[in-house]
């Protein structure tokens, strides 16, 4: 059962095969078991899991189905959830008990799904190998001296070492897809807008987005399908009809056209990725898609463009983290402004202090125009470049990541090395596109390889359904982590 | 001193008459419990996002339209940084390069004539909450702060001129004109106490024809005779500096009523860097010709247009129609006292004008607080034109009235105090024969061409009738019987 799909989880739960006790019980006990070396969980919910796995056995047992009840799940712990820590990854907010849940949170408890804990995170979701967690880096699965990838390295590094079989994650620059592709399991951020920021602890509010990550397409529908749908308390949510997001399962990929961007194949790729990629590329042309070379001359771009717009939003966002009202407050200050300077100062790390003077510089007068602005304008064009794409393909594939996962501390003397990583992931956020990663392949070192594929607005149950045939075709999405038994 | 022009520009706070804050559910009522009306939103938990009040968006619309002035088809929300503890997101969410209603006027009147003032803009915006330094709850150390965080996000709409005024008594006819405007269409309270109209003021001199000079901008103006007072210091101050060879430092200053003086509160160099950027959480406000239209057509009739028509339709005298629209209230009034006057718009309009206004300016009140209400007035006014009272009793009956005699209506105080006119010819006619016959001497007077003995015996007359024979009568009757008897 650890390491069964939702799908069949649900079946065993509906035909009462197994409880959903039983099963919140045998996660619970794989997480102890592991998670002292992985550390992908800040917070363990156990008795407030058990309870809720009840409850779903009373819901099963009342004659009530659904892809989800009594199946066990986690978040990560930037999602606000009444009762319990929410902590970002930050010693800012260690202390942190929200009183309300967050939309996507709400969600799914109503669909049933039992939340077994909180998922470890780069610091306010700033970071690309979980190593600016206030609570200690996450291990990778595949190879414990390996980063798991960030910010949702917790959330990739749980499912991918079957302490949970999905979670939530969020991606502003990557975060879901750059750890699903590191960690070797699916993760896919949204179209922005999808799903509700409301409760999400902000971090560049124009690309937030949350998604699932679990380790198959076909889960990933599953839960997007509950975590999806219009929210009146996030006025950037998108008020839409509810879809199936798996309805496109099994159709031919015969006449697919698939957009290769010319800027994702260059030089700087690993070349275990490159081939990688081109080999599930392959796969997809002897279905009948059909390849196009694209281009995306914007790429190089994005990076400083995001790297000035997603500061910005931030230095505005955290600035409610003050010592004021909750969240850390130093014990030393003689007034205000020291109350204020002491309590962020000892309650950041170093990352979010780089990202809120980076922020707060390019906001400044006599500088918004250099750059704020400067970016607003190549956030257009990075946009323009997808749209031009879409005109010419269908989907778009490629490495999520110009690497397999790094080993820790190998990136952390060069913030500037970490933020290319992120090089094929920004843009889509930077367009609002949904894009995902699955798993491809395995370098010389056993470490999973991502591909990335991404669909114009609104693509996500084409790009499932094309994740999901390649997924019946291999089982790179299947194998176990080399440094976990089952 | 005459050489000196002076400068003024005026920003004023109105607090919008909305039910709930701009960006939450939270109610607006003031006078609540500390922190009681301060919801997720408003205190700035993490994860929580703003959603726009369409009530205080249709108020802005409403006040663009009375001042003649564009409502944007788009405008947009922008975050202001700083940091206070009463300013619970670190940043106030304002509008900043693109407001909601842009360029329109107000006229005002003084002594020196009619004035149009241009309106530069109007933005909508949220409140800050309020410090509290004392009466905090016992066993607070004395070091200690407090923070209500009711207030914020209550809806503002910040009103800017264009630097137009010439002198204090502008400043205030302005600040007057705006405060009636707004109370008229319902998008304001008014209540300066309560701080839901709030004036700040940029003042500079310059040498006439001279380009504008170094301004300063006074806070804390609360009521309008301070605004005057504290213009009248400043202005001096400004002119002392310079007439001194000192220049003037652009700074903001603060009234001190206590000491009728400005103070410097923070120099330009202190100011804030705000980093005003569009907040990423609300999408620009978008409002299109149907919308405007639908507040137009709820738009209460604006002072002009009722000054006009009570003029043609009440043929009233541009004097009365001018004091009856001085407030909604007293346009009220007016309209309710001559529906109860069946129609007698001239006699209602010289009670309000006269005997009530000089009745309410003697006991401080306003028209709102009348003890006669309309009804009652016009009550009186209906005894007058049908005789039963003549004008020195009905300013009796109304002195009754005024201080709630027998129910403060007139016919019940007409009954009571038996008030009523004597209108019978012949009754009359018996007493002008009974004070002629008794008062020879009068009546030889009168005929030797002494005018005032004609008053005497009219005096007569009416001391025996307690003053209640209709005096019309008395003279005409007095008259007729000298003559003939001549």
């Amino acid at each position: 059962m650890i390491d069964a799909s939702l799908a069949t989880l649900a079946a065993a739960l509906a035909a009462k095969q197994v409880s959903s006790l039983e099963l919140t019980q045998a996660f619970l006990a794989r997480i102890a078991a592991l998670n002292g070396t992985f550390n992908a969980f800040v917070t363990v919910a156990t008795e407030q899991a058990l309870a809720e796995a009840r409850a779903a056995d009373a819901r099963i047992a009342a004659g009530e189905s659904g892809p989800l009840l009594g199946v066990p799940i986690a978040h990560k712990d930037i999602f606000c959830t009444q009762g319990l820590p929410t902590t970002c990854g930050s010693k800012m907010l260690a202390n942190f008990v929200s009183p309300y849940d967050a939309h996507v949170v709400t969600q799914l408890r109503r669909a049933g799904a039992v939340m077994l804990g909180k998922c470890n995170m780069d610091e306010f979701a700033m970071g690309s190998s979980n190593e600016t967690s206030f609570f200690g880096p996450v291990r990778n699965p595949w190879r414990q001296a390996a980063v798991p990838g960030g910010s949702s390295g917790g959330s990739a590094a749980a499912v991918a070492a079957r302490m949970v079989p999905a979670a939530t994650g969020t991606d502003t620059g990557g975060s879901i897809r750059q750890p699903a592709a590191f960690s070797g399991i699916s993760g896919l951020k949204p179209t922005y807008g999808v799903c509700s920021r409301y409760g999400m602890v902000a971090f560049a509010s124009s690309l937030d987005q949350a998604g699932p990550m679990a380790r198959s397409a076909e889960d990933l529908a599953t839960l997007l399908g509950a975590m999806a749908g219009f929210d009146p308390r996030d006025s950037t949510s998108l008020e839409r009809p509810t879809e199936n997001y798996a309805r496109h399962f099994g159709q031919s990929l015969s006449g697919l056209r698939i957009g290769l961007p010319r800027e994702y194949f260059s030089e700087g790729v690993d070349p275990a990725v490159a081939s990688a990629v081109r080999e599930a590329v392959r796969w997809f042309e002897s279905q009948g898609a059909r390849t196009i070379e694209v281009t995306l001359p914007n790429t190089q771009l994005s990076v400083p463009c995001y790297y000035v717009l997603a500061p910005a939003e931030a230095s505005s966002n955290l600035s409610r983290f003050d010592g004021v009202r909750y969240g850390h407050r130093a014990r030393q200050y003689d007034d205000l402004a020291a109350m204020y300077a002491n309590s962020r100062a000892e309650g950041f790390g170093a990352e979010v202090k780089r990202r809120i003077l980076i922020g707060t510089y390019v906001l400044s007068q006599g500088y918004y125009d250099a750059y704020y602005l400067q970016a607003q304008k190549l956030r257009r064009l990075v946009a323009n470049d997808f749209a031009q794409a879409f005109t010419q393909c269908d989907l778009i594939l490629g490495p999520t990541a110009p690497s397999t996962a790094f080993d820790l501390g190998s990136k952390n003397g060069d913030p500037v090395q970490m933020y290319l990583n992120d090089i094929f992931t920004i843009a889509v956020n930077l367009a609002g596109l949904p894009g995902m990663s699955i798993p491809c392949g395995f370098d010389t070192r056993g470490l999973p390889i991502g591909l990335q594929i991404i669909g114009n607005y609104f693509a996500e149950s084409q790009m499932l359904a094309a994740a999901h045939a390649y997924q019946q075709a291999t089982d790179w999405h299947q194998r176990t982590p080399t440094e976990v038994a089952l | 001193m005459s050489d000196w022009e002076v400068v003024i520009g005026l920003e004023t706070h109105a607090q919008l008459a909305t039910q709930s804050k701009i960006f939450s559910g939270a109610s607006t009522a003031f006078g609540a419990a500390p922190n009681t009306q301060a919801s997720a939103v408003d205190i700035a938990l993490p994860g929580v996002l703003p959603v726009l009040n369409a009530q205080a968006v249709a108020l802005a619309i409403r006040f663009g339209l009375a001042i003649g002035a564009t409502v944007a088809p788009r405008s947009v929300f922008a975050r202001k940084n700083y940091f206070y503890p009463d300013l619970p997101k670190g940043y106030q969410i304002s509008q900043y390069e693109l407001p909601v209603v842009q360029h329109g006027t107000l006229k005002i009147v003084t002594d020196a004539g009619e004035k149009t003032v241009r309106i530069l803009r109007a933005h909508l915006e949220e409140d800050a909450g309020k410090s509290l330094h004392e009466g905090l709850p016992e066993g607070l150390s004395q070091s200690v702060s407090g923070i209500d965080l009711n207030r914020a996000g209550t809806p503002l709409l910040e009103i800017v001129t264009e630097p137009d005024l010439r002198s204090s008594a502008e400043a205030v006819a302005y600040a007057r004109a705006l405060h009636g405007l707004v109370r008229w269409i319902g998008i304001c309270d008014g209540n300066m106490q309560e701080g839901s109209f709030r004036c700040d003021a940029n003042v500079s001199v310059r040498k006439f024809g001279a380009p504008l000079g170094t301004r300063c901008e006074i806070k804390n103006l609360n009521s309008f005779r301070f605004m005057e007072r504290a213009i009248e210091f400043e202005v001096r101050r400004q002119i002392e500096c310079i007439e001194d060879g000192g220049t003037v430092v652009q700074e903001t200053r603060l009234y001190d009523p206590d000491r009728d003086e400005t103070r410097a509160m923070r120099s330009k160099e202190d100011a804030h860097d705000y980093r005003y950027f569009p907040d990423p959480d609300l999408l620009p406000l978008a409002i299109s010709a149907e919308e405007i239209e639908q507040v137009r057509r709820a738009m209460p009739e604006l002072p002009q247009a009722k000054r006009t028509r009570f003029e043609t339709q009440y043929q009233l005298s541009s004097y009365d129609a001018s004091m009856l629209t001085s407030s909604l209230e007293h346009a009220e009034y007016f309209e309710a006292c001559v529906q109860a006057a069946k129609g007698e718009a001239k006699l209602c309009a010289n009670w309000q004008n006269g005997e009530l206004a000089a009745a309410l300016n003697r006991a401080n009140l306003d028209i709102a607080q009348s003890p006669v209400p309309a009804a009652a007035l016009g009550g009186l006014v209906c005894r007058l034109v049908d005789g039963t009272l003549s004008s020195k009793l009905a300013k009796e009956v109304f002195e009754a009235m005024w201080l709630g005699e027998h129910g403060g209506l007139a016919d019940a105080i007409i009954e009571a105090k038996g008030l009523r006119q004597i209108s019978d010819q012949g009754a009359i006619e018996a007493m002008v024969d009974e004070v002629l016959a008794a008062n020879a001497d009068n009546v030889a007077q009168f005929r030797a061409g002494k005018e005032k003995a004609f008053n005497a015996l009219v005096g007569q007359v009416m001391k025996r009738t307690k003053g209640k024979a209709n005096p019309a009568q008395v003279n005409d009757l007095l008259r007729q019987k000298l003559n003939a008897s001549a």
